[in-house]
């Protein structure tokens, strides 16, 4: 069966490079999945959970904003960061999420604090605390 | 004519400053490793952006992002400046701070107002002796640098040149060519001028199924690829600072060898005539007392 070829790239590294049978990634209009075969396709990524499957192996990782490219059967994601659940650590995401609404409860009144980025910053951390339980 | 002592302990305050440079030298060499190892971490990412960018934005309209429009008049211009936090690192330094001399004189000679955006103590110390009109600056950030820190430094330039009337964003930064080429490079970041697609023009509609639509994806990554370049400034002119210092260092401790090898000539000559003055004496007095 055709395969698809998947890479993971932040600025930092290389995170993921190999075959995989589908990828389901958050696109900015919603979730979508990719199979060998697939049209040519870009689409911004929001953060959220990345999942592929090669055989009987599923893989779920966080990502953060960035896009992703499909084309000849090779899905490039290119985000500012990503994570794969194994390698979170699920009691500093906690903290993460704690400190997050704490600032934004703190700040909801300061003009100068960008809300919408504060709530990004909670939404992220939920995201990757849900993914981290799913895995346990 | 120096004395025996005074030459010894010159020699042994070179050799000590040979162990120094010495020490420094593979400091330098070791820091330049897991820098150029970072670098080239960043390499593939910049590259499959860059590739992305340029299918998306050829045959597209200027017209639907602000970043792309060039201002008709240009009075206000920025400039995003690297230097190293240290010194000892040969001309590394006064070679971009010469070019942003420059710069910020051909904004004097037209007539424009400018800013300096500031990388580094060095370059901030300089302007700031001269008095030149800084913005910001930042020291000692190489170590801590991500990519949402750059992320924050892009929205900072975007929103000055959206709303605060600056025409003109650019950036000079040491680009690293190879251990023994590093040159201080300007590049101009707003307004954007999108990389040339490689694979002539077929077109983005036509190719890609976008989602949003191609403009929308467009604008999305525009402000990303300054970012982009303004973080592979930061990698490219920290891999260069460390090999310009490993060259200077390496020089100095060459330099210092030459010159524990002069000194001990001399040391030796010296020496040489001490004892020839010497039994001269005893020759002279013994001849003495024979004839006496």
């Amino acid at each position: 069966m055709a395969k698809l070829f998947l890479e993971v790239v932040t600025p930092d590294k290389v995170l993921v490079s190999q075959e995989v049978d589908s990828v389901v990634a958050p696109g900015s209009l919603g979730e979508f999945g990719v199979l060998p075969g697939h049209i040519s396709f870009l689409s911004g990524i929001v953060p959220g959970e990345l999942r592929y499957s090669d055989g009987a192996d599923r893989e779920s990782m966080l990502v953060t904003t960035g896009f992703a490219e499909v084309s000849n059967d090779k899905v490039s994601i290119l985000v500012d960061a990503a994570e794969k659940a194994g390698e979170i650590d699920l009691g500093r995401a906690n903290q993460a999420i704690e400190r997050a609404r704490g600032r934004l409860e703190k700040n909801r009144h300061d003009e100068n604090i960008d809300l919408s980025r504060a709530e990004a910053a909670v939404e992220r951390a939920v995201v990757r605390v849900k993914i981290a339980e799913k895995l346990i | 004519m120096a004395t025996l002592r005074d030459i010894l302990r010159k020699i042994e305050a070179v050799k000590k400053t040979k162990q120094i440079t010495k020490a420094m030298n593979m400091v330098a060499a070791a820091r330049l490793r897991s820098t150029q190892g970072r670098m080239e971490s960043f390499e593939p990412y910049a590259t499959k952006f860059a590739e992305v960018l340029g299918n998306l934005s050829s045959g597209m309209d200027p017209e639907i992002h602000p970043l792309l429009v060039k201002k008709d008049e240009i009075k206000k211009t920025e400039l995003l400046h690297f230097t190293s936090d240290r010194g000892l690192c040969g001309s590394f330094n006064s070679n971009t701070i010469n070019m942003a001399e420059k710069w910020v004189k051909d904004q004097q000679q037209n007539d424009r107002d400018y800013g300096l955006t500031l990388v580094g103590r060095k370059g901030r110390d300089y302007f700031r002796r001269r008095g030149a009109n800084i913005t910001t600056s930042h020291i000692q950030i190489y170590e801590q640098v991500d990519i949402s820190f750059v992320n924050k430094m892009t929205r900072e330039f975007t929103d000055r040149y959206l709303d605060e009337g600056v025409d003109e964003v650019y950036m000079i930064y040491t680009r690293f060519f190879s251990l023994g080429k590093q040159e201080p490079t300007l590049v101009k970041l707003i307004p954007i001028e999108p990389p040339e697609s490689e694979g002539s023009a077929k077109g983005p509609a036509a190719e890609y199924l976008c989602e949003p639509s191609a403009e929308e994806l467009l604008i999305e990554l525009l402000p990303k690829h300054i970012s982009v370049q303004i973080y592979n400034a930061f990698l490219q002119n920290e891999v260069s600072e460390n090999a310009a210092r490993m060259a200077a260092m390496d020089n100095a401790t060459k330099n210092c060898s030459e010159m524990i090898e002069d000194l001990t000539l001399v040391f030796n000559k010296v020496r040489q005539a001490a004892i020839t003055a010497e039994l001269m004496d005893i020759v002279g007095g013994a001849e003495a007392i024979k004839k006496a």
